[in-house]
């Protein structure tokens, strides 16, 4: 019992710091705090086609010829967040003609199901180019590998843990994200301030990276932060939490770790009759509209659907024999503030459209993205 | 044995109040503790209106615990129902006196359908309605594509969203509220002042017995089910007023609302129950929720202790039948 005991507990002490370590980098947090800043190349009014760094990988060895079949293993498309992606995708395949047949398997969120899937595109033989959205990163990873022996491999979203696909397209990352919500409210709450953190939930690696930079920046400007809870997405929880921190002392500013449930955030203060805080939200059009209607301070970073296009895109480089950026095609990741917000606010699109689609100029926009 | 009649003599002095409202009051007293301002009209009022959406779900779920069976659709119901209806106002205010009515419908005849598989399928309830709970989620979702469309109108969003102001002594009454007030009311009655309330016990008790004495343990079951759809319908009309659209609103409250119940002391597998009790159980697992948020414990933690209470305050209430017979 005692060894057991012990065992656990050594276990416990050296996992801890290991997850510390991987939700808050200091090198990582300061690399993407730069990536935000750095000027991409690239055209600048295309932004899924720009790029963060130099660095170019060769395709034309690659020997996959046009038309080709592009198979793409998808971690889920269930959140608005993906339906988006997915949608922007499709339309996006339709613009190459070097993309002959465009396979889609869904992995419904399970990182088995994911495997398999990929496993049977092997098998299938069909396959010329592969694309992967993993639904976690150590599971895929020797997925993924298995692939890149047989084809090219482009991983887009989450990574994996090898370097074997021909790139890894993703816009900065979690703590870019973080950094840019805590900087305005750093920029727009006087210090000592109070700051409410919403999160969805724990665990998840590009959510605990958001929140560690925000929390970072928030803790270095002075602000005080009053409570971090979990939402779990859920609008009427959400609303409930606010209203109980309201219950017992002002709060000057509210950070979310994603937007999709802000406007409920966003309502508990209107319903308990308080004035509405600095907030961070994300680029969805219930919470842009909000914005817009009430003139609220706030911001909304992004973590931008477009890449979903940049993905197919890659993919009709790798089969023309074009270069592209590698062995990351880092995306740049805009905020939407409010000098650019009428550019986003669209009243015709659904609530929970996300804005940064990067779409609107493609053929069916925006009847397939469910808009009128 | 002399043990036994100790206890006993304990607990007679008190032998009519039902553990449920107990829990209730040391919750409360710990939620004042930790939060003086609970007392104020906003205070209870806020922790009034969070609670009606499962009330009325615990109102409605007890008649089908008390008839014997298990309605795990409701969670789903409420789903379609908040994102069926964003999908038919289409931002149109107007909208609302139709669409409502259609709502509270699609609830009735979800009742309907489990109701008949359950009684001439012969399926059992559980798996009758955790396949209505599969096929609504997919409905929501074909209806939505996965993002819902619209939003909810002002004029819906009322019975969830809306107070009625400069009310004398509490100030404001949540529309809610009096929706719960109304509704649980309703339940109340039926279950416990009418010929049904006494036929969904007796049936849940033993249908044979019932069907001897006259009872017509279909029709009786069919209408136990048929509440607990409207009662989904009208939470998912409150739910989606008090927080707007989301696709997964409903998730999780089908079995919120069975251990609301079964904490007023409603008995899984049929015979006994009652809707004021599941009124106390809903009302003390909302003080649950409540209190660990102002406890500000981290999540890991919240869940422990909520599972603990849980299997604790269902554990006493069973102890406390045992003791008193009833």
């Amino acid at each position: 019992m005692k060894h057991i005991l012990m065992a656990t507990g050594a276990l416990a002490l050296s996992l801890a710091p290991l997850h510390a370590q991987n939700f808050d980098d200091p090198e990582e947090f300061a690399k993407q705090q730069e990536q935000l800043a750095a000027e991409p190349m690239g055209p600048a009014d295309q932004p899924w086609l720009q790029h963060i760094g130099d660095a170019m990988v060769e395709t034309a060895d690659l020997g996959v010829e046009a038309p080709a079949t592009v198979c793409f293993s998808n971690a889920g498309v269930n959140n608005p967040w993906r339906v988006v992606g997915y949608t922007n995708m499709t339309e996006e395949v339709a613009n190459h003609e070097s993309i002959g047949e465009f396979i889609h398997v869904d992995a419904e969120g399970s990182d088995d199901k994911q495997i398999a899937d990929i496993d049977d595109l092997l098998a299938g033989g069909d396959c010329d180019v592969m694309i992967v959205s993993p639904n976690t990163t150590a599971a895929l990873t020797p997925a993924v590998e298995r692939a890149c022996e047989a084809m090219p491999v482009i991983v887009f979203d989450r990574g994996v843990n090898t370097d074997c696909p021909v790139t890894f397209v993703h816009p900065v990352g979690g703590y870019g994200f973080g950094i840019q919500g805590a900087e305005f409210i750093a920029d727009n709450v006087d210090e000592g301030g109070n700051v409410l953190m919403l999160r969805i939930l724990p665990g998840v690696d590009v959510l605990e990276t958001r929140y560690s930079a925000g929390r970072r920046i928030l803790d270095e400007a002075g602000l005080n932060i009053v409570g971090a809870e979990f939402t779990d997405g859920d609008n009427a929880k959400t609303k409930s939490i606010v209203e109980d921190y309201l219950m017992r002392g002002e709060i000057d500013a509210v950070w979310m770790d994603a937007g999709a449930t802000a406007v409920a955030a966003i309502e508990a203060f209107e319903d308990s009759g308080y004035e509405i805080p600095v907030f961070v939200g994300e680029d969805q059009q219930d919470f842009l509209r909000k914005w817009q209607d009430e003139g609220l301070t706030a911001i909304a970073p992004t973590y931008p659907t477009f890449q979903w296009r940049t993905a197919v895109i890659a993919a009709a480089h790798v089969i023309e024999g074009e270069a592209v950026p590698g062995p990351e095609w880092v995306l740049p990741q805009p905020a939407i503030t409010q000098d650019n917000l009428d550019e986003y606010v669209n009243p015709a699109m659904p609530p929970l459209h996300y804005a940064m689609c990067g779409c609107e100029d493609m053929a069916n926009y925006p009847g397939a993205w469910g808009g009128n | 044995m002399t043990e036994r009649t100790e206890t006993r003599g304990l607990f007679s002095r008190l032998p009519q109040i039902n553990p449920v409202w107990v829990l209730l009051a040391a919750l409360i007293v710990a939620i004042i503790f930790m939060n003086p301002g609970f007392v104020e009209p906003t205070g209870y009022m806020n922790f009034l209106k969070r609670a009606a959406p499962l009330a009325i779900l615990a109102a409605g779920q007890v008649y089908v615990i008390t008839s014997g069976g298990f309605d795990l659709s409701v969670g789903s119901l409420i789903t379609l129902v908040v994102v069926g209806s964003s999908m038919l106002t289409n931002n149109d205010p107007t909208a609302t006196y139709w669409v409502i009515p259609v709502m509270l419908g699609i609830g009735l005849g979800t009742g309907l359908v489990n109701g008949l598989v359950v009684c001439f399928l012969r399926v059992p309830s559980l798996i009758a309605t955790l396949g209505m709970m599969i096929t609504l989620n997919g409905l929501a979702f074909m209806w939505s594509g996965g993002a819902p469309r619209g939003y909810l109108p002002d004029t819906f969003r009322f019975f969830g969203r809306e107070l009625i102001r400069d009310v004398p002594l509490v100030r404001f009454i949540p529309v809610s509220v009096i929706v719960l007030i109304v509704v649980v009311g309703l339940f109340a009655w039926l279950m416990h002042r009418t010929n049904l309330g006494r036929q969904v016990h007796a049936i849940g008790d033993n249908p044979v017995a019932a069907r001897l004495a006259g009872v017509s343990v279909n029709r009786t079951r069919i209408t136990a089910f048929m509440l607990s759809g409207l009662s989904g319908a009208i939470a998912g009309i409150l739910l989606g007023g008090f927080a707007g659209v989301s696709t997964d609103v409903g998730t999780g409250y089908e079995l919120q609302a069975i251990t609301a119940a079964v904490l007023g002391g409603a008995q899984l597998l049929g015979g006994r129950g009652s809707v004021p009790a599941a009124l106390g159980g809903a009302l003390a697992l909302t003080a649950i929720f409540t209190l660990l948020n102002f406890l500000g414990l981290p999540q890991p933690v919240r869940q422990v202790v909520q599972g603990l209470i849980l299997i604790a305050a269902v554990a006493l209430a069973m102890h406390r039948r045992k003791q008193t017979g009833t």
